[in-house]
């Protein structure tokens, strides 16, 4: 079994890919261990920000021990972030969380879809699917024209795009372009904001269809000691006893129907 | 070199311990720290039956600090008499409950049902911010703390610390109320209650609006306070508060705590605890000191 440990990583290369977007890869053991849709925490230097920011896994390379983060600056600790230059050591916590089902719905017809700041660990989910035989399609939802990450999900799957404001694919969301092409599938992957997961969440119930969703929450932990990041539950957790769960160790990944959003 | 500790005659191979809260049952940092290496695991806050806790965001930074509004969840006594103390169990180190609830009935009820468990000690929580219902008064009025400290004396199997609130005008005679009720010791400090505000969404960072400040922002607070007590009672005082390294758990020994807890600095780093454990010893080498009792209670006046 692998063991969650803290660990120097090394930044191999930074550069922006959107207004605030950033791309970085990390020289780090994790990257071995890592499934698509875990994450893993990321420390600031200044000792004044004490937790850890919790960040998705977008790709790994793991014959060069390497391990890419895509992350918007949202505040002082991600706005720290995008200082770091090449050769910077930078802690982390990892691997962190469940990650998405890949082995076990290989067999299935699965779309994926991502919105804004979610698309990023649609990124190695595609391509470990397509390594285990699936070919999945994806949805990629923008704010506008200021795509990121295309070129890379392209290598891996048909990529569908929707767009805010229309400017680049269908005007509307993930869910308008999966109406609009006629897409059918048996499971959903999904990463994104709220009103998104909530409506993929419908979306699956009406259809009859598996969603498995990425939820996100506040941590201090990230590893399931301080009961910081519970999300609702339908049925009592295993762990808690209560109607609540851990969405740093459980998630972050749930079968919708589980989750009370 | 001796680093053990005797508090209410239970020994402790050393004076390390997690903070209520921090550490789960262990089962987490597990993976991370060998539990055979502390002192004592103290287990997150257990009542007569389980509780659902606060709505979401329950954590939220604050600078060197955080803030948190957890409720104590937590699945009930029941539940971890059967699955938390035989984890425990397995490793070579104290097992202290922390104990919390809603009435002084609640209280009673868990207590009680630790009376045939293989637990070492019981720590009271009457001084969680969080919860709405009693609870904190408990840890607020030195009258209210008197009487719930004897009941919980008369039932109780274990030797009982009670953990008093940081939240109150003059701590000694708090440490004095639970003193004089028959506790075998205290611990202090538990969070400070404070308030975050997002301005840009003008709305509480927390859910709950107000929650409990840990973490090394809070350590003067927290020495000050510990000081304070140790000199009130004669019973042995577990200190806490923003402890990050050995060096601070030291002040913590030296301002009159027999032992010390971590809390948040779990969270930053989960290796604290047992980073603490070698830093007390290379510091007792250094100075030449043979038994960790010179330490305790040694800052000069
Ligand atoms: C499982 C998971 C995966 C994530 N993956 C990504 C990703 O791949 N790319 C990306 O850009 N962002 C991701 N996020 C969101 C990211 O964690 C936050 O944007 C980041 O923590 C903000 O930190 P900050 O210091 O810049 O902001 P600040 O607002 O200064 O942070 C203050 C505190 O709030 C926490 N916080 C603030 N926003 C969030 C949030 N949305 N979710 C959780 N904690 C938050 C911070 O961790 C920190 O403890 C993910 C969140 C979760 C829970
Ligand atoms: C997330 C969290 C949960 C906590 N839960 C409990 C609890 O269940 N019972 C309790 O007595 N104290 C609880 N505490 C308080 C800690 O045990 C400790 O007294 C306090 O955090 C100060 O220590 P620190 O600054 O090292 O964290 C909690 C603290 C935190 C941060
Ligand atoms: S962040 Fe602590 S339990 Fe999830």
């Amino acid at each position: 079994m692998n063991r969650k440990r803290k660990e120097q990583a090394r930044v191999l290369s930074q550069r922006m890919i959107a207004p605030d977007i950033y791309d970085m890869w990390l020289e780090t053991e994790l990257a071995k261990e890592a499934k698509a849709g875990q994450f893993i925490g990321v420390y600031t230097k200044d000792a004044s920000r004490l937790l850890l920011r919790p960040i998705s896994i977008c790709e790994t390379d793991r014959d060069k021990n390497a391990l890419r983060i895509v992350y918007r600056i949202a505040g002082k600790g991600t706005a720290e972030f995008a200082t770091f230059g090449e050769g910077q050591s930078v802690e982390i916590l990892g691997v962190l969380g469940n990650g998405f089902p890949v082995e076990e719905k290989k067999d299935k017809r699965v779309v994926l879809m991502g919105g804004g700041i979610g698309i990023p660990p649609m990124l190695e989910l595609l391509k470990q699917l397509r390594e285990a035989g699936t070919e999945a399609a994806m949805i990629a939802g923008y704010r506008d024209r200021q795509l990121f990450l295309k070129e890379d999900l392209e290598k891996y799957g048909k990529v569908y795009i929707a767009t805010e404001d229309g400017s680049v694919g269908t005007k509307g969301n993930v869910l308008d372009v999966m109406r609009q092409e006629e897409l059918t599938a048996q499971v959903i992957m999904a990463c994104g904001p709220m009103p998104m997961l909530r409506a993929i969440k419908h979306f699956a119930k009406e259809r009859q269809m598996e969603a498995y969703i990425s939820l996100e929450e506040r941590m201090a932990c990230g590893v399931g000691a301080c009961l910081g990041c519970v999300c609702k539950t339908t049925r009592k957790d295993h762990h808690s006893h209560v109607n609540n769960t851990r969405i740093c160790t459980d998630g972050p990944v749930f079968d919708a129907r589980e989750v009370d959003i | 070199m001796n680093t053990r500790v005797t508090i209410a005659g239970v020994e402790f191979k050393n004076p390390v311990m997690t903070a209520s809260g921090t550490f789960g049952s262990g089962m987490e940092y597990s993976e991370f720290v060998d539990l055979n290496r502390l002192g004592a695991v103290v287990t997150k806050g257990v009542a007569n039956v389980p509780w659902p806790g606060n709505p979401v965001p329950r954590v939220t930074e604050t600078y060197g600090g955080m803030l948190n509004a957890i409720g104590l969840q937590n699945p009930g006594i029941d539940v971890f008499i059967e699955r938390d103390i035989p984890f425990l169990k397995q490793f070579d180190t104290r097992i202290v409950v922390n104990v919390c609830g809603k009435s002084v009935e609640d209280y009673l009820e868990v207590v009680e049902k630790l009376g045939d468990a293989d637990v070492d000690m019981l720590e009271i929580n009457v001084s969680c911010p969080n919860v709405k219902e009693g609870a904190i008064a408990f840890g607020q009025k030195a009258d209210c703390l008197f009487d719930i400290t004897s009941q919980i004396k008369k039932k109780a199997k274990q030797p009982v610390v009670m953990k008093l609130s940081p939240n109150v005008t003059d701590i000694a005679e708090m440490a004095r109320a639970a003193e004089a009720a028959g506790a075998d010791g205290i611990s202090l400090i538990n969070t400070l209650t404070g308030m975050k505000i997002d301005i840009h969404k003008r709305t509480f960072a927390l859910a709950n609006r107000t929650g409990g400040l840990s973490g090394p922002a809070i350590k003067p607070v927290a020495v000050r306070m510990v000081y304070q007590a140790s000199h009130a009672v004669k019973i042995p005082v577990i200190g806490m508060g923003g402890i990050a390294n050995a060096e601070d758990a030291i002040e913590f020994l030296l301002a009159g705590a027999s032992a010390v807890a971590v809390g948040a600095m779990n969270f930053v780093n989960p290796y604290t605890t047992v980073e603490i454990v070698e830093g007390i010893e290379q510091y007792m080498e250094k100075y030449g000191i043979k038994d960790i009792s010179e330490l305790i209670g040694g800052v000069r006046e």
